[in-house]
């Protein structure tokens, strides 16, 4: 176990919603390609409540939130140590802004963001809690205490995304619509920006430009780039449509937008210009993947879509078992798509999506799965699961 | 008094400093980084900070009291906690109902033969998640007692427990009046319709929000006089279908107007359950609103906070409909109630208008 928990800490952690990049990509090897209920579930570790959130894991320790009680009010910030699944500690909190939600999702929607030595657990109520891997409370804010018009009544669930110190929070929803960047040492405003006062679950996606790290949020008529480190606004794209579920992803110069139609976006000094509109590459619950000049998308049937990032030419489709939640996940050239069902689909990226496995877990699953140290993470309502070789 | 019951617990000035800094902590990251640093000296003093961090839930807000959950959850699990002790600031009630449920909580892990003990008699308790274990836990034994469940229901608060013996007493044929124990608003005067064209009517301050008179008939939607459509509610929680009582109307805003006389001046929170974008006025106040429309609508959706004055209370909600064609959007209702920060229902009589 000391042997795994150091091989553990060397290994590429998987620190926020979507992993390292934010794009769902993973280099990680040796990762399973099939496991069942019964074989590769290298740890199970049961939960105090239920979450759409996915684990994220740092330095050797997994992440996840989690809700309960009768409206949702009780808030879990949970941690395990990586190689064996222990639950190392756990800290509840209460709601102090709205539960009220769809049915479909729930309090513990948005996913933590971690480093090696804290995590920021944001949840669906405006609660947000900063911990040392320790589990001691570094601070705490109470976004609907700070902004008492936030909310929505349909949930809430953009997750915050870490850069260096910085703690980057999309919260657009009915009331005081807001982007923000919270210094993650003291838990106060570094700048924050208004934002149309429309629902929306989109998380922000941090890229380097032209040698300056630049935060993207998506909102239904507006993607804007704001400087990570001043919060000014570096260049915007005007729509009519952008998606407020699938988050935005970019690299190689191009920012992949999804909506009605998906689009391409190629900023420049102040003013951005449209690359490609893709309408047939889907723009559903699942956030978009890039990987090696390639966009991916699924719809929430379960039929996935692989575009040209340069030109957006649908190169193949190919249809698996839905519906589907969660992002895709791609590692070692395969595609890993979880259903709603807790089955992964894992698809072969050189054989055109062929499916080369289809491992079924039979419990709900909506979270997207975290990969770090050579396993893959799946969280249902009632467990975190590890699976490795 | 809270002064002294700090006293009691902590003689240590270091540990109550901490405590205060934590508590002192304010809007958008007001000294946090202060409390935090404050947390993390009270987590290292170990176990024997656990009650005096309990008894600092006192008087707290909700955000200062979700940094002390903090700090109660790593000193918990730094060390075995003295039960005795637990069991005594529980059952002090003296004692916020918030850190009284932390220490429940713990003590319960401790001692799982506590709730058995303890429960019993806490049916009464002024703090919501101790109220609620203990009737959740009397629920348990009432199964299939109407007596005993009839009893019970005046202790319960949270609505899937008053449902979950009000369903089990109508199966014993015996009828509960919902509006009394919610403390329902049942006698309206609805007002309808005025302009929400584009949703804009959300932001027009219409006539009755300057003062509602039964007498005039302001100028409403298309330059029509507004009707006043006098209307009780039979539903059980109270529900109020706009559709049925005035006619099915879109971009239109209604507003639900209703007196109340009070015997006495107490607090009291007027919570509103609705589709619709709402704003909620007591007493001409503006207590709470919400510009959202066909999300969902459930029982105590939106709390204004206010005061029920002795003699006569005026209550106005403003719903507004929009122009959604959706089968899911065609909703137009709401539901209003009375009652203590717990959500027992406070007394008061319709009065009409």
């Amino acid at each position: 176990v000391t042997l795994l928990a150091l091989l553990l800490a060397l290994c590429d952690d998987w620190p926020q919603f979507r992993g390292p990049g934010g794009r769902g990509v993973s280099a990680e090897t040796e990762l399973p390609v099939r496991w069942s209920k019964d074989q590769g579930l290298r740890w199970t570790a049961e939960l105090p409540g239920v979450g759409l959130s996915s684990p994220v894991v740092a330095g050797g320790r997994v992440y996840l939130t989690a809700c309960s009680g009768f409206e949702q009010e009780r808030l879990h910030v949970l941690c395990f140590d990586a190689a064996t699944g222990a639950r190392l500690w756990e800290r509840s909190f209460r709601a102090t802004g709205s539960t009220q939600c769809n049915k479909k999702t729930n309090m513990a929607a948005p996913t933590p963001a971690a480093d090696a030595s804290r995590v920021f657990a944001l949840f669906a109520t405006g609660d947000l809690a900063a911990l040392d891997r320790d589990g001691v409370l570094l601070w705490y804010r109470s976004l609907a205490g700070d902004y008492p018009t936030i909310g929505n009544n349909v949930g809430m669930a953009a997750s915050p995304v870490l850069h260096g110190d910085t703690l980057l929070v999309a919260m657009e929803n009915v009331g005081e619509s807001f982007a923000a960047a919270i210094d993650a040492r003291t838990g106060r405003n570094l700048w924050k920006h208004p934002r149309s006062a429309k629902i929306n679950w989109t998380t922000p996606f941090v890229w380097t430009r032209a040698g300056r790290p630049e935060a993207l949020f998506q909102s239904p008529n507006e993607l804007t780039a704001y400087d990570v480190a001043s919060g000014s606004r570096l260049w915007t794209h005007a729509a009519e449509k952008l998606s407020t579920i699938p988050s935005p992803v970019a690299a190689d110069g191009l920012v992949f937008a999804p909506g009605g139609p998906f689009t391409a976006l190629r900023p420049g000094d102040g003013a951005v210009a449209k690359a490609w509109e893709a309408p047939a590459l889907p723009a559903a619950t699942a956030s978009p993947t890039f990987h090696q000049g390639r966009v991916y998308a699924v719809d929430n049937t379960g039929i996935v879509t692989c575009a040209d990032a340069a030109d957006g030419k649908i190169l193949w489709k190919v249809r698996t078992k839905g519906p589907h939640s969660a992002s895709p996940v791609v590692a070692e050239g395969r595609l890993y798509l979880l259903n709603e069902a807790g089955a992964t689909a894992v698809l072969s990226l050189s054989e055109e999506g062929k499916q080369i496995a289809l491992n079924e877990l039979g419990e709900p699953m909506m979270a997207s799965p975290a990969v770090s140290g050579g396993a893959i993470y799946l969280r249902s309502d009632r467990r975190l699961i590890r699976i490795s070789r | 008094v809270r002064a002294l019951l700090l006293l009691a617990l902590s003689a240590d000035p270091d540990l109550d400093a901490w405590l205060a800094r934590i508590r002192a902590v304010g809007a958008e990251g007001e000294g946090h980084a202060e409390a935090g640093e404050a947390v993390r000296k009270v987590v290292a003093r170990g176990p024997d900070a656990l009650l005096p961090t309990l008894a600092a839930f006192d008087g707290a807000g909700p955000r200062a009291q979700n940094w002390l959950r903090g700090a109660v959850d790593a000193l918990a699990a730094a060390g075995k906690a003295d039960a005795k002790a637990l069991e005594a600031f529980l059952l002090d009630r003296r004692r916020s109902g918030e850190g009284r449920f932390a220490a429940y909580e713990i003590l319960v892990r401790l001692d799982p033969a506590a709730p058995g003990r303890l429960l019993p008699g806490m049916l009464d308790e002024a703090g919501r998640e101790l109220r609620r274990e203990a009737v959740a836990q009397a629920l348990k034994g009432a199964e299939g007692k109407p007596e005993a469940l009839r009893k019970l229901l005046p202790s319960a608060r949270d609505v899937d427990q008053v449902g979950a013996i009000v369903k089990q007493l109508k199966s014993a044929g015996i009828e509960t009046d919902l509006h009394a124990h919610y403390g329902v608003v049942a006698r309206w005067t609805l007002l309808a319709s005025f302009d929400n064209a584009g949703m804009k009517g959300f932001d027009a301050a219409y006539p009755p929000e300057a003062g509602v008179d039964l007498r005039t008939r302001p100028a409403g939607k298309g330059g029509a006089p507004v009707r006043a459509v006098p209307h009780e509610t039979k539903d059980p929680a109270g529900k109020v279908d706009l559709n049925a009582v005035l006619g099915k109307e879109m971009s239109a805003v209604a507003y639900a107007f209703a007196v109340v006389e009070s015997d006495e001046e107490r607090s009291v929170e007027l919570r509103v359950g609705t589709n619709n974008a709402v704003k909620v006025f007591l007493n001409g106040k503006l207590g709470a609103f919400r510009n959202e429309y066909h999300h969902g609508m459930k029982m105590d959706q939106y709390v204004a906070r206010g005061t029920l004055r002795k003699g006569r209370n005026e209550i106005l909600l403003k719903l507004c409909q929009n122009e959604q064609k959706d089968d899911w959007a065609q909703s137009w209702s709401f539901q209003a109630r009375l009652c203590d920060a717990l959500g027992g229902a406070v007394p008061f009589r319709s009065a009409g208008p």
